[in-house]
């Protein structure tokens, strides 16, 4: 694919509404077809398509790619990518926005692979370089330590970019865009993967993900029981718990309590975490919060480097006292 | 005939390095190699192999392990072999640079997997620890034409199928998807398998096959560089910490909760 214009997020949807992670890559994707004076679209697909389209187009998209088929009714990675792969291919977009969700991690990479084309991966931030209509990504590597520049040689440029970093615009209803119905032919025979049974492990209670207040748990705790601990102050807050990869990988919590690079990011207002040194792996997922609390009996862990508040001290006695003058607090 | 299960697997730098010795190159663009630390096979991709292995434990499999790199530790990329796998294949070009473009590093492996020709199973670590790209596995399966499944914590192979519980932010799910197919693997698979004496010698007297850029039939559009990297920096922090002190931890417990308190955090 040579030429290109304009901009095309692959969309997703939640329900009968647009995906928080797609209402944050619109404001990306604005700001982006803003810069380089070219159009946003979004692609949005279903068995049907409805308020959903202006939805998308209240919070930034120009036009929306109503993209149907009976056979796109549930989310299957081989027909959505399908139906993508055709509607890049029809619209020539120069950039194309994919946030990087659990589907969008996936469909992503399998996109560009399908146009020949490379993928900056995971972008905390993308940017247009006006001069020349490059699209500019900052992407995490090395576990974090390192932040690479990167842009895409080809037409379409593609980007996957992480959830939790762009804030969603204000719905504007009086925004106008332009609803294209963009029916697609799907084959059952593309579906080579299917979901048989779906295994729930989340903790009661408020989500990880959407929590205010987070409190997290290491390998320093050296074992499941002072999990409890932990439950019993995120509580008193209206919290949830989370733990680094270390203490799910001991087995002390699930893999879906886990926070970091290769677990959940989040983004709560206060992160208060247990026994955790603060590897980048780990600060990878959390640190967009916006305050961090670290108790930790080493002085030197990389933790203290990106808290707000520390004590240095014995976890188990500290937690402890603190949960208390909580209760208290909040008893008051 | 034995089914055939591909690993495919990279050589890094130890990610669990002592944080002074990372060093940026930033002319070069390029993370040091840190002379006295022994790279390491990606922990992934341990778990990817610990998942063949695991078929192997109970099923009559071959598991090829293949890698592509430049400059191999070759009692590193031996490991694999130590653990139990049967054979490695190594691409090993000055070429064969496998950071920003994992369009190319996704070429060499499936012209590799062409050559040898194919795989029932190929099973990989969810990314490398390195540029942390995860597309090469998900590339591999496309270039291909391959079923794929990311992010396994279980893979079982049936007979013209394979089983995965494949992780979900809440969850898992467990996936069938039909053969051939390619199935990435993340740490929840479990700990690898340590080698034993016996693998080890075993694995001592194995000869990897080795393959450079020549030997593979690669198409030239196929090898352009995809993407270009600009620029490589370390992140700085500008976070200060206030450390909060008392008479003795129960009374730093009990500041901090006030301190918060008056923040109005709660």
């Amino acid at each position: 694919m040579a030429e290109g214009s304009g901009v095309l997020i692959i969309g997703e949807t939640a329900g009968d509404e647009l995906s928080l992670a797609s209402q944050e890559i619109l404001a990306a994707g604005r700001k982006v077809a803003d810069d380089l004076g070219q159009e946003l679209a979004i692609a949005v697909f279903g068995d049907a398509v409805g308020a959903v389209a202006q939805a998308a187009i209240s919070q930034g998209a120009d036009r929306v790619y109503a993209v149907t088929s009976p056979l796109l009714a549930e989310f299957q990675v081989e027909l959505n990518l399908a139906a993508a792969e055709t509607l890049c291919r029809e619209t020539s977009p120069a950039i194309i926005l994919v946030a990087r969700t659990n589907q969008g991690r996936e469909v992503a990479p399998r996109l560009a692979f399908r146009l020949g084309v490379g993928l900056a991966q995971d972008c905390l931030e993308v940017s247009v370089d006006t001069s020349n209509g490059k699209l500019l990504a900052n992407r995490p590597v090395y576990g974090g330590n390192a932040v690479a520049v990167i842009s895409c040689n080809q037409t379409p440029q593609v980007a996957a970019v992480r959830p939790k970093v762009y804030v969603p615009l204000e719905p504007d209803s009086g925004r106008q865009g332009e609803v294209v119905s963009f029916p697609v032919d799907l084959d059952e025979s593309l579906v080579r993967s299917r979901v048989i049974e779906v295994v729930k492990e989340e903790a009661e209670g408020v989500k990880l993900e959407d929590a205010s207040i987070v409190v997290s748990g290491g390998r320093g705790l050296g074992g499941p029981e002072p999990f409890s601990k932990l439950e019993e102050l995120a509580g008193l807050l209206g919290g949830a718990v989370g733990a680094s990869r270390a203490a799910v990988d001991s087995g002390w919590v699930p893999a879906s309590y886990q926070v970091g690079l290769t677990g959940k990011t989040i983004t709560p207002d206060l992160y208060i975490t247990i026994a955790i040194s603060g590897a980048s792996q780990h600060m990878a997922g959390c640190s967009g919060s916006k305050a961090i609390v670290a108790i930790n009996k080493d002085a030197e862990a990389n933790i203290f480097k990106e808290a707000r508040y520390g004590v240095i001290g014995d976890w188990e006695t500290v937690l402890a006292s603190m949960t208390e003058t909580v209760r208290e607090l909040v008893q008051e | 005939m034995p089914a055939k299960i591909a690993v495919l697997a990279k050589q890094v730098i130890d990610p669990e390095m002592p944080m002074a010795a990372f060093q940026i190159d930033a002319n070069a663009k390029r993370v040091v190699t840190p002379p006295n630390i022994p790279p390491v096979v990606n922990g992934f991709d341990e778990n990817a192999v610990e998942a063949a292995l695991q078929i192997k434990d109970s099923q009559d499999v071959t598991v090829t392990v293949i890698s592509s790199g430049s400059a191999f530790a070759l009692d590193v990329m031996k490991k694999p072999l130590s653990m139990g796998a049967d054979e490695l294949v190594l691409l090993q070009d000055d070429a064969f640079d496998n950071s920003v473009d994992s369009f190319q590093t996704a070429q060499l492996l499936a012209s590799a997997i062409r050559k040898l020709g194919g795989f029932d199973l190929i099973i990989c670590g969810r990314q490398a620890s390195d540029w942390d790209n995860a597309q090469v596995p998900l590339g591999v399966a496309e270039l291909l034409g391959l079923s794929c499944v990311a992010l396994g914590k279980k893979v079982e192979l049936k007979d013209d199928r394979v089983v995965v519980e494949r992780l979900i932010p809440d969850g898992y799910e467990v996936v069938e998807a039909s053969l051939p197919a390619l199935v990435t693997v993340s740490n929840e698979l479990g700990q690898p398998r340590y080698p034993t004496l016996r693998g080890i010698m075993a694995a001592t007297r194995k000869r990897p096959t080795i393959w450079s850029a020549s030997d593979l039939e690669l198409d030239g559009g196929g090898m352009e560089p995809r993407l270009t990297l600009h620029d490589l920096f370390v992140p700085v922090s500008n976070a200060e910490c206030e450390i909060i002190e008392g008479d003795d931890e129960v009374d730093a417990g009990r500041k901090l909760a006030l301190r918060l308190r008056e923040e109005k955090f709660f």
